[in-house]
């Protein structure tokens, strides 16, 4: 292979910048900023489809959104922040940083990388045009069967929603793939398991969580396909089928899925906490161990979604300690992170006000999941907003709080500008304030009986009052965004570039120019413990000098491919076919997957 | 190429053992159905018990043909047998034990699929198909993806024999085989269970 | 050819191990499709095949697949996801023959 290192080197040069070698690129970072920014979009329309939510609920007997257009709002809302928002987020970390924390040149399978953000991307255009036909998804993100069998919603939205979580699945599987075997791996020199930075152990375990449990959902969706149109009664009573099932398979998917978009969270803010509070992960084996833990224990819990479905005591009780028992490692976390920063010499800089916030508001929704994890308790609240505030608590008040605090803390090393401190911290206040005020009192609500998934509620329920906070508090929630979106603009036109280490951090992506150049490391660094970064400063006796841009001459790095958007374009097309309801779609499809892969595998992967 | 890795092993190869992991959960969630569903149809034809149309008054046999099956699973196993052969072959770079035995492999392949197709059409004829009862969507079900594993795995081995007929497949590139054969072995083994669960488990 | 693409990989078995293999599952598929007419062992059928499937399952797994000279990572790949799948497999048709005991009283 010596001779195509020549060969190549030159290609790489040619095809740096436009709108081709976007679409082409194998290159993790590049994928990384493209899910990064795809998601934000599509984060953006989920809030956007939370505002108008809120808007129809701030005063009673609204009719600002018809039934069936808040049913497709709340549906899509759950949908999007879910499978389009929090876990491309994740993706986009798990892209930039794994290989760079690891001290990788890329990730194992970069073009299987590339299509899996293309399927991903083909997925989230899909599900969001079924609002051109005004065929949105609106039987919520769960979908529960019989309500999604054809004699109940008869028409295409469903479809939608099944397709489009199919392809999503499989763009979330071949990740989880590629990024096992990247961890497993691709390791530089001296980077043991248990040298691994907190992140990537997280994204680790998050990926075996993908691997296991998409499979799943991807059988309940099939099955749920051939119920609407081919016939058979996997969920129709009336023929010896059982609804519950559904139920059953959705969450020994979905609790698992809760995992995957709690845990890359953990992972971020255990890598911001130690830094600024200039003292190393406390606990580090008792971190990486609980999550194992916490992941493990997740594929044994899903029945407490279901005990209103009446499942009897002893599946009841079983369900309700394994439930209660997954709180031990949780807990373990929590302490762990305070004591990170216990006595630790803190730096109040944006990324840590929103880790910080991320403990306080986590802490509160693991609090209320274990109220439901009794079922006496459970059956309460279920179909409350109890419900809705306990889990915004956790993916808004955790992940969102997470991502965004390693937004600002990875932004400089993704694009090169170091984003504006002042405007950081009126998006952390704007946000804690707003997110309170929005979710706080569902709990209340909730408890006193307002249900969830209505669309409107009658005067005189003592609701209002409440509603009209939490549409106010929204509405800042939402506004606290345009903040930092203003941030982003701003930064991007003014800042001066940043420097490599702007924040002493401690893991190997700080050690190399900002942004990385595309051959990530000239020299891959040898790894001796736990905090690489900090121990190479510490030897040189403080700050290592800004690293050099230097010329990759002789490095070589996998050739860009257009194969992996043209199989994944055969996947969406293949899949489509069956919302098309027309065979021939599907036969073209799957004639273009073929020729995307066959060309893909007899191409020179460089 | 990725052959300075952390573990030792190829990447390509684990990334075939993590998809198979993977798979596991799909053929979990399949046969979780059948199980959870079985003795549950409202309606016949039935697996191991005779029925009486209540229409026709015509008594349909249990429908399940062992001997038939019986025989398409020792030809599967005997597939599995071939590629190892076959792989061996390719390791050690003997041309003509590699493509007799990758091409039996197929023939194993294509007959058992021969089987499926002829055993499908005679059930519908009987009367079980998707929309029958609940014996038929979930037999359907399991054995139709089944088959769609054994198809794809036929596509992969084939395209593995266009290369090595083509000269194409020396022993360093014999991973290209074996990642193909470790496939083919899986959609082996999760018939192992199929057959018992479905065919033999009365 | 480099030493490297040996690494992690051991002496494979010869062709005469795979055909003793091979000559097991057959026999061994025999005796489950005899089991399946013997009347008189009606009881124990069940617990005689599962019996049966894991010894197949695991000879094809150990041998076919190489798992017993590769790599234990391998392995680890191949059973955890099982213990998981047997798992979900139990408990699910444990809840529903126990916790939904309605569907089965429902009368053809």
């Amino acid at each position: 292979m010596a001779t195509s290192v020549m060969d190549h080197s030159g290609v790489h040069d040619a095809a740096k910048t436009g709108l081709w070698s976007w679409i082409t690129t194998v290159d993790h970072k590049r994928i990384g900023i493209l899910y990064g920014v795809s998601a934000f979009v599509f984060f953006l329309i989920g809030g956007l489809e939370a505002l108008l939510i809120r808007w129809q609920l701030g005063s009673a007997n609204n009719t600002f959104l018809s039934p069936d257009r808040y049913n497709q709002l709340f549906t899509m809302h759950g949908t999007t922040m879910i499978f389009l928002a929090v876990m491309p987020l994740s993706a986009m970390f798990f892209n930039f940083l794994i290989p760079l924390q690891i001290g990788a040149r890329d990730v194992a399978f970069p073009r299987l990388n590339a299509f899996s953000y293309w399927v991903f991307i083909f997925g989230g255009l899909l599900l969001n045009s079924s609002f051109l036909f005004n065929l949105a998804p609106n039987a919520g993100w769960f979908g529960y069967a019989n309500l999604t069998t054809k004699p109940y919603s008869p028409e295409l939205n469903v479809d939608f929603w099944i397709i489009g979580l199919q392809i999503l699945g499989i763009a979330s599987l071949a990740a989880g793939v590629n990024f096992f075997t990247t961890i497993i791996n691709l390791r530089g020199p001296g980077m043991k398991l248990m040298r691994m930075p907190m992140f990537v152990w997280m994204s680790f375990i998050t990926q075996v969580l993908i691997l296991l449990a998409f499979p799943v959902i991807t059988v309940a969706l099939i099955m749920l396909m051939f119920d609407r149109h081919f016939g058979t009664m996997f969920f129709t009573v009336a023929q010896g089928g059982d609804p519950t099932l559904w139920q059953h398979l959705f969450w020994i998917f979905g609790h698992p899925e809760v995992y995957i978009l709690i845990l890359p969270a953990f992972g971020i803010v255990s890598e911001i906490l130690p830094v600024f509070s200039r003292k190393p992960l406390f606990g580090y084996a008792a971190m990486v161990f609980s999550g194992a833990f916490i992941a493990f224990l997740g594929f044994g819990v899903w029945s407490h979604h279901m005990f209103a479905t009446g499942m009897g005591p002893i599946a009841d009780a079983v369900f309700s300690l394994s439930t209660m028992l997954i709180a031990v490692p949780t807990g373990v976390k929590i302490f762990n992170w305070i004591g990170t920063i216990w006595g630790g010499s803190l730096q109040f800089k944006t990324p840590m006000y929103f880790a910080l916030g991320f403990i306080a508001m986590f802490i509160m929704g693991g609090l209320s999941g274990v109220m439901h994890a009794s079922p006496p308790a459970d059956l309460q609240q279920t179909d409350t907003y109890f419900v809705v505030a306990h889990f915004h608590y956790v993916l808004f008040g955790g992940s969102i709080f997470a991502l965004t605090a390693g937004a600002y803390y990875w932004f400089p090393k993704m694009f090169g500008k170091m984003l504006d401190e002042g405007l950081g911290k009126v998006h952390f206040w704007l946000m804690l304030i707003g997110f309170n005020l929005t979710f706080m009192p569902m709990h209340f609500l909730g408890l006193n009986g307002m249900p969830r998934r209505v669309y409107t509620y009658p005067a005189g329920t003592g609701f209002e009052f409440w509603n009209r906070v939490e549409t106010a508090g929204s509405l800042l929630l939402g506004f606290s965004f345009l903040v930092f979106v203003y941030n982003i603009f701003r930064t991007m036109r003014k800042a001066p570039p940043a420097p490599a280490d702007p924040w002493n951090g401690a893991t190997l992506e700080w050690a190399i120019p900002s942004p990385p150049q595309e051959f990530n490391f000239a020299d891959v660094p040898v790894v001796h413990g736990r905090d690489p970064l900090w121990d190479l400063k510490r030897e040189r006796g403080g700050m290592l000098p800004e690293p050099p841009r230097v010329s990759g001459k002789g490095i070589h790095m996998p050739n860009p491919s257009y194969w992996p958007i043209v199989a994944a374009l055969g996947v969406l097309v293949t899949l489509s076919g069956f919302i098309i309801g027309f065979p021939y779609v599907n036969l073209v499809g799957a004639v273009i997957l073929l020729i995307g892969i066959f060309r893909w595998a007899f191409e020179p992967a460089g | 190429m990725h052959l300075e890795t952390t573990t030792g092993l190829d990447s390509r190869k684990m990334a075939i053992w993590t998809f198979i992991g993977s798979e596991c959960l799909f053929f979990a969630s399949l046969i979780s159905t059948y199980m959870v569903y079985k003795g549950k149809s409202l309606t016949g034809p039935y697996p191991h018990e005779p029925w009486t149309n209540p229409s026709t008054h015509e008594v349909v046999k249990p429908i399940l043909n062992i001997p038939l099956t019986s025989v398409s699973t020792f030809v599967l196993l005997m597939s599995s047998f071939a590629v190892v052969l076959a792989l061996a072959g390719a390791q050690r770079g003997k041309r003509g034990m590699l493509i007799g035995w990758l091409s039996a492999t197929m023939v194993g392949g294509m007959i058992f699929l021969g089987g499926q197709v002829y055993e499908f059409s005679h059930f519908v004829k009987e009367g079980l198909t998707l929309h029958q009862n609940l014996f038929g969507a979930t037999f359907f079900t399991l054995t139709g993806f089944h088959g769609g594993h054994v198809t794809v795995g036929l596509i992969w081995l084939g395209s593995v024999l266009y290369t090595a007929i083509k000269g194409d497949l020396p022993p360093e590139k014999a991973l290209n085989l074996e990642m193909a054969a470790l496939y083919w072995h899986f959609v082996d083994v999760i018939w192992i269970i199929i057959f018992t669960v479905i065919y033999l488990i009365k | 050819m480099d030493a490297h693409a040996t690494a992690g990989e051991h002496e494979h078995p010869t062709a005469a191990t795979y055909a003793k293999i091979a000559v097991t599952l057959v026999i061994l598929t025999a005796l489950e499709v005899a089991v399946y007419y013997v009347e008189s062992i009606r009881r124990y059928l069940v617990p005689i095949l599962l019996i049966l499937m894991v010894i197949k399952f695991a000879l094809v797994a150990m041998y076919y697949m190489h798992l017993k000279q590769d790599s234990k990572l391998f392995s680890g790949l191949f059973v955890f996801p099982i213990i998981i799948a047997i798992v979900v497999i139990l408990a699910l048709i444990a809840l529903f023959s126990v916790a939904h005991p309605t569907l089965t009283t429902v009368a053809p």
